[in-house]
């Protein structure tokens, strides 16, 4: 098929069923929803250790990151992917790693 | 290679994952168990993209997450504690820096993110999202390295208002809005450099106009927008795993935002629009007036006598405590009086610290035990029941006027109910107003002793003398 034909076949399908951005808007909404009630569940003692483990987690965008980065012949793009796969690692292990040491001090009377 | 399917079904997986890291912080025993679930949630995410086709790059994917991990790792190992609140703002502001080299990489190509339309191009939709993702993400970016200069003292915690000021935030925040649009119609670079530096001189200008006291809540609004920028980027690749990652980093972060708004009695615009602490000089001049009020001082002896003879004793550390380094010394005095068998706890506020939560870590890094240490909705009816009410670099956060005086500017703030107790002791190295400015009755009434001194000296004499 040539490249129009499929441009035109994804269009019927398109139309057919469901935006590929109403289903992940759906999804983010939900997110929220869940976010919310999980979030008001945390002691407020864990607030610093929330706070370095969410900034690990929103480093998930090394996902984007690594298909940037992904292609072999290096351009502008690939680089600008790298640097942000290395900043985004910064922050995984920074973040996971913090956390775990500061929950390691909370600890009960003995 | 996984299928489609496959990815999709592991990015669920390792989405579930992450809510429960955040649901096992609920208590800090299931809290280590959650923190491991979380990286294991991250793993899977990064390995399955790994092996992706679209990822072949190895070689220098593998030196970039080698090298970024180990200066996190060092940086996680080495930070002192009450560098916190530094260190996740400058965190924050790589997820934003990230978010835009991801967001220019997918201008650029969109080819590689499998987002492109039959001209090589982006789609509308595409463009839309990849305008919203660039522009949080880089507002995330400086606004966070600007909150990190202001917590680490590289910047004067001082705000920085200038006339205008909000007009000229509006006019870039139209130009930014009015490129983003322009991008979003004809797909071209300039507009979208535009906007992207806009947005990068945007984050810098919202920032600076607010005082140092305020960056927990700053740094809890930037937590938020980190999210808020994964989820952008979620969306531009068409990926549920951001999404729902993003999501709830932006929920968790707007949360703590408001628990801090509402600790200070303000409103999130009010912290924004910035200014506050600023006003101080008309402040102080007002409490100089009554700098003249008798107040009951006493010496580390007198304390541990009035201590020694209680049978409860609370304690209310606030970021003096910290400043001071006191918390060991504060831990050897309390293991004292424990063994002494009177009874100790901590009352902790909101807002002490430089972020949500932070006392707490401070307090048990120095080992202070987790289960004697109380928030303020839990403590606050027990200060009547209270022989010995002991505050330690804490001020506005015990200043009755929150509660009784109408015309007080902390009017309204919930405040930790020391005065109802029978006897209060407040360690400070003098009178000075707090961070609001204000002159604290607490100090002036007839059941506080003021010891004045530095916090830890203080511990240390009254663990001698007890």
């Amino acid at each position: 098929m040539s490249p129009a034909a499929i441009e035109h076949v994804a269009q019927t399908a398109h139309a057919s069923s469901v935006d590929p951005f109403v289903f992940s808007f759906t999804v983010f909404v939900l997110a929220i929803i869940v976010g919310y009630h999980v979030v008001w569940t945390v002691t407020p003692a864990l607030h610093t250790p929330l706070m370095s483990v969410t900034n690990a987690i929103s480093s998930i965008i090394i996902v984007g990151a690594l298909l940037a980065a992904g292609p072999v012949e290096m351009s502008l793009a690939t680089v600008l992917g790298l640097i942000a796969v290395g900043l985004a690692a910064v922050n995984i292990f920074g973040g996971f790693m913090v956390t775990q040491r500061m929950l390691a001090m909370f600890k009960k009377r003995k | 290679m996984l299928s489609v399917n496959m990815v999709a079904m592991a990015y669920l997986l390792a989405s579930v994952l992450i809510i429960f890291a955040l649901k096992g912080l609920a208590s800090p025993e299931t809290a280590r168990r959650g923190n491991a679930l979380g990286m294991l949630g991250m793993g899977i995410a990064a390995l399955v993209t790994l092996q992706m086709d679209a990822v072949q790059n190895y070689v220098w994917i593998v030196i970039a997450i080698t090298v970024g991990g180990l200066l996190g790792g060092t940086v996680a190992r080495k930070v002192p504690m009450t560098h916190m609140p530094q260190t996740v703002a400058f965190m924050h502001s790589l997820v934003g820096l990230a978010a835009v080299l991801i967001a220019v990489s997918a201008f650029i190509d969109p080819g590689a993110y499998g987002i492109a339309n039959a001209e090589g191009g982006l789609y509308m939709a595409s463009r839309i999202e990849l305008f919203l993702g660039t522009f949080i993400g880089a507002i995330t970016f400086t606004a966070s390295l600007i909150a990190f200069g202001k917590l680490q003292g590289i910047l004067s915690g001082k705000p920085l208002v200038f006339g205008g000021q909000h007009l000229l935030n509006l006019a870039l925040g139209i130009v930014m809005v009015g490129a983003g649009i322009i991008f979003c119609m004809n797909e071209a670079t300039l507009p979208f450099m535009v906007m992207l530096g806009v947005a990068l001189v945007l984050g810098v200008l919202l920032i600076v106009p607010i005082g140092g006291a305020d960056m927990p809540v700053i740094v809890s609004m930037l937590n938020s927008y980190s999210g808020w920028a994964a989820a952008g980027i979620g969306f531009t690749l068409g990926n549920n795993m951001l999404i729902v990652a993003g999501a709830l980093v932006g929920s968790s972060g707007a949360i703590l935002s408001y628990i801090m708004c509402k600790a200070m009695n303000r409103s999130l615009m009010n912290v924004l629009l910035g200014g506050f602490g600023g006003d101080t000089v008309a402040a102080s001049g007002a409490a100089g007036q009554v700098a003249d009020r008798p107040v009951k001082s006493g010496a580390a002896e007198d304390a541990a006598f009035l201590i020694s003879n209680a049978r409860s004793v609370v304690i209310v550390p606030g970021y003096g405590l910290a400043v001071a380094r006191a918390q060991h010394a504060l831990k050897e005095m309390v293991d004292e009086l424990l063994e002494r068998g009177v009874q100790v706890k901590f009352a902790i506020h909101p807002v002490a610290g430089r972020m949500p939560g932070h006392m707490n870590v401070l307090l048990a890094e120095a080992d202070v035990p987790y289960d004697i240490v109380f928030e303020m909705d839990e403590i606050n009816s027990e200060f009547a029941d209270t022989d010995v009410a002991l505050v330690i670099g804490a001020n506005d956060v015990t200043n009755p006027s929150a509660k009784t005086d109408p015309s007080s500017p902390i009017y309204g703030m919930p405040i930790l109910e020391v005065s109802k107790a029978e006897h209060v002791i407040v360690i400070k190295r003098s009178l000075s107003p707090g961070y609001a400015g204000l002159d604290n009755d607490l100090f002036y009434m007839d059941k506080t002793m003021m010891l004045f001194s530095d916090a830890k000296q203080a511990c240390e004499s009254i663990k001698q003398a007890l």
